[in-house]
């Protein structure tokens, strides 16, 4: 830092001892990940994404990530829109393609980070077979899914996380569908790290984001966050912060538990923690060893910059 | 600019339809290839697959064409050149994601090898009903560009147009063969590399700060960043201001769709390719495409042989449809006939043209073959009394 910008420092800090407290005055740490030009963003006061979005771009901050080499992809709902309030290259593509969107990112531009941010009817629901099959093949993405337990953007209809009991708009009586357990579908599909938090566990959740930006392979979080709007006020939990509440009493740290052990009933405990963590060669490195094994000299791997042909 | 040789087999080739399209993707430099198998199509990346390793590209088999569609779309924002491939009841699957190629204005290229519909229809067998579904197939207003070879040769050779089109407008181009010329074997002519004229991607050559994502006046085409290059721009499938970002007004509607359909019919003249012969003093004009006009020439030959002036427009590029031409001709002829192997598609485009002015005759085929060139000659003798 130069002298002169060392003083100006100095004097704006003195300055701003001068004005008293500074909260509104200082910009928000997280201010340089967003696009502030986009804010106020549409999310309900006490809705949990917003929280998630913070640990995430603590993540990226304290990581220290390329964020020029940074992608991310959402989906369709409420948590499709977290891409659009994201400073990186962002899509917001079609309901449930945000990972074979995601996947063809990265094939097409192997040294991009590329991560996959949306909810759990758009990843689970109309996006499920994508889901497995990128975790199969290991697919070099991350994956953090907001897990509301509804389909929040289009007012409240049964998820295919829902738990049983639950009331939604399309099941007023209470939902009588099994719900995925998502880290046990993850897992057993060849995720290699597997994570479940509430979006009450910032520091922990931000520590996950933080490994598994830092690890390869098909990478799956699953946050768990209040809809005040819906799910909790169809099942008359209160608000965002009576859910954050009932996470505070329920939530239980299991770290390494078995994934077909994390089922989350209605209003009952939810298992959190890191469950699976194991390095597997990903879909690329499959493929280029492959290629390099059968096919030797004659072999050409898409160069880390794409395949884009320049003049 | 010029081919990169590296995708270009330069020589003569006895090839079918499918492995053409193939060859000629790779010579236009696509570098990426999202599939699903599904026949007439599947020879397409079979050839793909084969030689990618060899020429730093990558195939993917994805888990249908929902998936295989949105990777292409996402691929193509990297820059690197995408294609998929593809039959009716895959395209039907893909109508979602070239609609968001559309409105994220992102160019790439579907192969549709038609075959008999609907649905699974007759998987091994040729038709052309999907041309509707290559315009309109997807909801909401935009303008498509299709093309529709009849030989392998032009398989190759369109292939190129095919990606070139989509670089120059930002577009998803539609590929419409057919299960015949996707199976028929001929001898295929592949140039070498320096004389095959491709269109680079074009990046932005502005600044970080000065980019707009979608700045473009009325009728143009906005400039690309690509992902990882440092712009952190945003794009979407909802409609969007000139900085990519959703604005939800009748206002931002009207402007984003106006674009993304004057982008291409202000050019249409520029993009519209069609053969023509015969067409000076005759009485009848033929309109047909793809394998249907083959036959149709040969229908032609036998009224010509009755002693009938017969002309023909062949299209090439069926979408935008050649407008003006058909309009002129409408007034000096008798009546347009319009073998296609379905049950009446690019014929309504004749129809609407030839505004009453000349009759139309539509000569369809279920599928599943194609015309007996006699039945096409006493419709033109028919339409010509
Ligand atoms: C193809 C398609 N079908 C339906 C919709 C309507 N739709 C928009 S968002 C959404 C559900 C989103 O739920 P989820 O992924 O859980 O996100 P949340 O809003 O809860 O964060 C649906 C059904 C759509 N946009 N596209
Ligand atoms: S509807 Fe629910 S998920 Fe959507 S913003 Fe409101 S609280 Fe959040
Ligand atoms: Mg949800």
């Amino acid at each position: 830092m130069s002298d002169r910008a060392v003083q100006d420092e100095v004097s704006e800090a003195a300055e701003a001892k001068a004005r008293g407290p500074s909260v509104a005055t200082d910009e928000h740490p997280i201010a340089p990940y967003l696009r502030m030009d986009r804010i106020p963003h549409i999310w309900c006061p006490t809705c949990g994404i917003g929280t998630v979005v913070k640990c995430f771009a603590t993540a990226l901050e304290e990581t220290g990530v390329n964020l020029d080499k940074t992608s991310i992809v959402s989906g369709i709902g409420c948590t499709g829109r977290v891409a659009g309030y994201m400073k990186l290259d962002a899509f917001h593509t079609t309901h449930g393609r945000a990972i074979p969107f995601a996947t063809g990112l990265k094939l097409g531009r192997p040294e991009l980070l590329v991560i996959v941010f949306s909810g759990d009817g758009d990843l689970s629901g109309i996006g499920g077979n994508h889901f497995i099959h990128a975790a199969r093949r290991n697919m070099d993405l991350m994956v953090i899914l907001v897990n509301n337990f509804i389909y929040g953007m289009t007012g409240g209809q049964n998820a295919p996380t829902t738990p049983l009991g639950a009331r939604t708009s399309t099941m007023p009586y209470g939902n009588f569908e099994r719900p995925f357990n998502l880290p046990h579908l993850a897992a057993s599909c060849g995720a290699t790290y597997v994570a479940r938090w509430t979006c009450l566990h910032i520091r922990r959740l931000t520590k996950a984001f933080k490994e598994a930006i830092g690890r390869k392979g098909f990478r799956f979080i699953e946050v768990i966050a209040p809809c005040s709007t819906l799910y909790a006020r169809l099942n008359k939990l209160g608000t965002g912060f009576n859910l954050m509440q009932f996470y505070h009493d329920n939530a239980e740290i299991r770290h390494g538990e078995d994934p077909r052990k994390v089922d989350i009933g209605f209003q009952e405990k939810i298992i959190c923690g890191k469950f699976v963590d194991e390095e597997r060669p990903t879909f690329l490195e499959m493929m280029d060893q492959h290629y390099e094994k059968t096919l030797g000299d004659k072999y050409v791997p898409m160069p880390p910059e794409g395949g884009m042909i320049h003049e | 600019m010029k081919a990169d040789p590296a995708g270009v087999l330069t020589g003569a080739h006895y090839l079918d339809g499918d492995f053409a399209c193939g060859e000629g993707a790779m010579a236009a430099g696509c570098r990426f290839v999202g599939g699903y198998p599904i026949t007439p199509s599947t020879e397409v990346v079979e050839r793909i697959s084969r030689r990618f390793p060899m020429i730093g590209g990558t195939f993917i088999q994805m888990e249908d064409e929902l998936a295989s569609m949105a990777a292409v779309v996402g691929a193509s924002w990297t820059g690197t050149k995408a294609l998929t491939v593809t039959s009716g009841p895959g395209f039907s699957l893909m109508m979602e994601n070239i609609g968001l190629a559309a409105m994220m204005e992102t160019p790439c290229v579907v192969v549709d090898v038609q075959r008999g519909g609907p649905s699974t229809g007759l998987p091994t067998m040729a038709g052309q009903a999907d041309m509707m579904q290559a315009r309109w197939g997807s909801h909401g207003d935009y303008e498509s560009i299709a093309l529709c070879p009849q030989s392998p040769q032009e398989a190759f050779d369109l292939m190129i147009d095919a990606f070139n089109l989509s670089e120059l407008y930002r577009v998803p181009v539609m590929f419409m063969m057919d299960e015949c010329v996707g199976h028929m074997t001929e001898k295929v002519v592949i140039p070498p590399a320096e004389e095959i004229e491709i269109v680079p991607r074009k990046l932005t050559s502005r600044s970080v700060g000065e980019y707009l994502p979608y700045y473009a006046d009325r009728q143009s085409v906005p400039e690309f960043a690509r992902a990882g290059d440092g712009y952190r721009f945003h794009t979407t499938g909802l409609t969007h201001d000139e900085r990519g970002y959703p604005v939800m007004s009748a206002e931002c509607q009207e402007k984003c769709v106006r674009r993304l359909v004057e982008k291409i019919r202000s050019n249409a003249d520029a993009i519209v390719r069609f053969e023509e012969f015969g067409t000076e003093g005759a009485e009848v004009v033929l309109v047909a495409y793809g394998i249907a006009a083959r036959v149709t020439q040969m229908g032609m030959e036998i009224a010509r042989k009755r002693g009938l002036k017969v002309g023909m427009i062949r299209l090439i590029v069926a979408w935008p449809f050649p407008e003006k031409r058909i309009r002129e001709l409408a007034g000096e002829i008798k009546a347009f006939v319009v073998p296609e192997i379905n049950y009446g598609q690019m014929v309504l485009e004749v129809e609407r043209c030839a505004a009453g002015k000349a009759s139309t005759v539509l000569v369809p085929h279920g599928g599943g073959g194609v015309h007996d060139p006699e039945t096409i000659a006493e419709e033109i003798l028919r339409a010509a009394k």
